[in-house]
C-alpha cells in the first residue's frame, strides 16, 4: 500500500512523527491516513468532501467526516490535533485565509502542500500565448477550474507570515513527485518549483 | 377471526405469527419508577450466530416498525421493512451476520405494550400502562440479548426513533456495543418534532372510539384519529420537493375539481391511503406511548446538558448517516451529534447522502447509504476477525 502512495503524500507522511493524532482535511479516498495508520500507529482522523471518497475511507475502517473545509473547521477545538493536514486543497477553498487560520488553530502543526503558480511554465503561458495557464498540475480552463484561489509560493510565504505561522521545514515538489529542500524565501523555487509542502507551526 | 379488527386484542392471540419470543419473570423497572412483568419481548432472528458469538448485529426499528425486518409481516403481508438493507448478500448480510430485531417495548406486535393484557387486572393495559422511555427500550433489548447469551454485538444499527435507540445503546452499554450506526436521527427530539407527535396524539384522543384509552374493552378502536395522526406524520417524512415531484397537482381519477371535501388531489388519496392501511396494523395506545418515548428522549440531559459526556464511556466505532432533505432529523441534528463524539474522541465517521427523498430515505433504495453501511461493516468484521 506504501508504494502506491502518491510521491508527494509520500513526502506529508515522512513530516508526521509516530502516534501523532492527525487530521486530514480533504483526506481523498484515505491513502495518507491509511498508510500513517499502518506505518507510524496515527490515530488519524479525515474531513473529505466527496461521497465516493468518504465511502472508500469508511470501507477502509477510517473515521472520516464528509464536510467542507470552508465550513466545517469552525468545530473543531483548539489544539485538538497534532498535526493538520492540507493537501492540494487550499487553493480550492473559497476562504483560504481563514482556513489557514482553523489549521494553525486546530493542529500544533500544520502541513499544507499546493501547486506553484509561480513557476515558470505557467508565467510563459501567460506571458506568450496571452492565455490563462493550464499545466500537467493545473488542466482545467478558467472558466471551469475548482482552483479559485492560485498562488505562489512567495504569496503563501508571505501569507503564513502575516498570521504569525513559523515555517519549520518546505520541500519543493516538481511534476513527477520528486522532492527536495528548499528554501521557502528563496527566488528559485517559486520559478521552477512545480509546488511545496510547508511544515509550519504558529509562533 | 376474517373481519373482525385485529387489535381489540393482543397481536399474539390474534393468530398472527410474531415470530420468536421471551417472556421475563423478572420485573423491568423504568425511568418513570413504576415497573413492568412479566415482560415479554417479541423478536426475529436472521442468519446464524457464529461460535464465539461475535457476529450479532441488533437492529432497531423505527416509530411504526416491527421485528419482521426482512421477512414478510403477519398482518399485511408486505415484505420485511428494511429487506433492501437486511438479507443474503444485502449491505447487512445475513449470510455473514446474525440480525437481531425486536419490537420495541411498548409496540403492539408482540412485546408487551399498552395492547397486551396486565397480568394483575386480566385486562389490556391501556393507560394504565406506564411511560416508556428510549432508554427503557433498550433495557428490554439488552434482556433480550442477555437471554439469547450474546455478551456483546458486533454492531447496533437503525434510522429514526431506531437510531435514537443506537445512540442509548452507546451511552448505557459501552462495552456492549463493537461499532454502532445511527442513521437519520438526532440525540433530542426538537420543539418541532414534539409539536408533530402532538398534533398526531390529538387525533387519536379526539376520536370517540378511543374511549380514554379503553377502547378494547369496548370493541371499537380509533381508527380514525390513528389514520390522521399517521396522514400528518407521513408529511415529515417526505420533503416537499419529493412530494411535488410525486404528486404535483395531480388529479385523482378525475378530469377536474369536484367543488368537494372528497380526494381532487393525488397528495389526499395517498395520505388517506397511508392513514387507511396503517390502522390495520397498528395500535393507537401504542402510538400514543411511542411518540412519548421520542419525545422524552434527550441524551445530554441526563449528563447535565453536555452530549459529548453521554459518549465519554463509548468505545464503539460509530457511522452517523443523515440525508440531504430530511427536515425531521436534518443533517444539523446529525451532526451535532457526530461532534458530540469527536469532542468526546469516539471514532466516527459521518456521510450526508445527497437525496430529494426526505426522512424516508432511510427506508429506501439508497444506494450509497447501501455503499456506506456495507463497507463500514465489513471493516469492523475485519477488525474483530467476525
Amino acid at each position: 500500500m506504501t508504494a502506491a502512495l502518491r510521491p508527494d503524500l509520500a513526502a506529508i507522511a515522512e513530516m508526521i512523527p509516530k502516534g501523532a493524532r492527525v487530521l486530514d482535511v480533504g483526506c481523498g479516498d484515505g491513502a495518507l491516513l491509511e498508510v500513517l495508520s499502518t506505518t507510524k500507529g496515527v490515530d488519524g482522523r479525515g474531513i473529505e468532501l466527496s461521497q465516493q471518497n468518504v465511502n472508500a475511507c469508511v470501507a477502509r475502517g477510517l473515521p472520516v467526516m464528509q464536510g467542507d473545509a470552508d465550513t466545517d473547521l469552525g468545530e473543531y477545538p483548539s489544539g485538538a490535533f497534532d498535526v493538520a493536514i492540507l493537501s492540494q486543497t487550499i487553493q480550492a477553498t473559497r476562504n483560504p485565509k481563514e482556513v489557514l487560520g482553523h489549521l494553525l488553530r486546530i493542529g500544533r502543526r500544520t502541513v499544507i502542500s499546493l501547486p506553484n503558480f509561480g513557476h515558470w511554465r505557467v508565467r510563459a503561458s501567460l506571458a506568450v500565448h496571452g492565455r490563462m495557464p493550464r499545466t500537467r498540475a493545473l488542466t482545467f480552463h478558467w472558466y471551469d477550474t475548482p482552483n479559485i484561489h492560485l498562488c505562489t509560493i512567495a504569496d503563501f510565504v508571505a501569507l503564513a507570515g502575516e498570521m504569525g505561522a513559523k515555517i519549520e521545514s518546505a520541500l519543493a515538489l516538481d511534476d513527477n513527485g520528486r522532492t527536495r529542500a528548499m528554501r521557502a524565501e528563496s527566488w528559485g523555487p517559486n520559478i521552477l518549483a512545480d509546488g511545496a509542502i510547508f511544515l509550519l507551526k504558529r509562533d | 377471526m376474517a373481519g373482525s379488527p385485529k387489535f381489540l386484542r393482543p397481536v399474539a392471540d390474534t393468530g398472527a405469527d410474531i415470530g420468536h419470543a421471551i417472556t421475563f419473570d423478572l420485573a423491568l423497572t423504568l425511568d418513570c419508577g413504576k415497573t413492568i412483568a412479566p415482560l415479554t419481548v417479541a423478536y426475529m432472528t436472521y442468519g446464524t450466530l457464529n461460535a464465539d458469538k461475535s457476529n450479532a448485529v441488533l437492529v432497531c426499528h423505527a416509530l411504526t416498525g416491527d421485528q419482521f425486518v426482512a421477512s414478510a409481516h403477519p398482518v399485511t403481508g408486505k415484505p420485511g421493512w428494511w429487506d433492501t438493507m437486511v438479507g443474503p448478500g444485502k449491505p447487512i448480510d445475513t449470510d455473514r451476520f446474525f440480525v437481531i430485531c425486536s419490537n420495541v417495548l411498548g409496540g403492539c406486535m408482540g412485546t408487551t405494550g399498552p395492547a397486551e393484557i396486565a397480568a394483575a387486572t386480566g385486562r389490556p393495559y391501556g393507560l394504565d400502562f406506564p411511560l416508556v422511555t428510549i432508554r427503557d427500550m433498550v433495557r428490554a433489548q439488552a434482556m433480550l440479548l442477555d437471554a439469547l447469551g450474546i455478551e456483546k454485538v458486533l454492531s447496533v444499527i437503525g434510522g429514526s426513533m431506531g437510531g435514537m435507540q443506537v445512540l442509548q445503546w452507546a451511552a448505557s452499554f459501552p462495552d456492549r456495543v463493537v461499532s454502532a450506526v445511527p442513521i437519520a436521527c438526532a440525540a433530542r427530539h426538537s420543539a418541532q418534532n414534539i409539536a408533530f407527535h402532538e398534533v398526531g396524539r390529538q387525533a387519536i384522543m379526539a376520536d370517540p372510539d378511543w374511549k380514554g384509552g379503553t377502547y378494547q374493552l369496548h370493541g371499537t378502536q380509533p381508527s380514525k384519529g390513528l389514520a390522521v395522526a399517521r396522514m400528518a406524520a407521513h408529511i415529515t417524512y417526505l420533503s416537499e420537493m419529493a412530494l411535488q415531484r410525486k404528486f404535483g397537482r395531480n388529479l385523482q381519477e378525475r378530469e377536474q375539481v369536484s367543488f368537494g371535501f372528497g380526494p381532487d388531489f393525488q397528495i389526499e388519496s395517498y395520505l388517506r391511503h397511508q392513514g387507511i392501511a396503517f390502522v390495520d396494523r397498528f395500535d393507537a395506545n401504542s402510538y400514543l406511548y411511542i411518540t412519548r418515548a421520542m419525545d422524552y428522549f434527550d441524551l445530554a440531559a441526563e449528563h447535565d446538558g453536555a452530549l459529548a459526556k453521554a459518549f465519554a464511556g463509548a468505545k464503539a466505532r460509530f457511522l452517523l448517516i443523515s440525508f440531504t432533505s430530511d427536515w425531521l432529523f436534518p443533517t444539523a441534528e446529525n451532526k451535532h451529534v457526530a461532534h458530540a463524539l469527536n469532542a468526546s474522541a469516539a471514532i466516527v465517521s459521518f456521510v450526508e447522502i445527497a437525496t430529494d427523498r426526505g426522512h424516508d430515505a432511510f427506508l429506501l433504495d439508497e444506494p450509497e447509504m447501501f455503499a456506506t453501511v456495507r463497507g463500514f461493516l465489513n471493516s469492523v468484521a475485519l477488525s474483530v476477525g467476525a
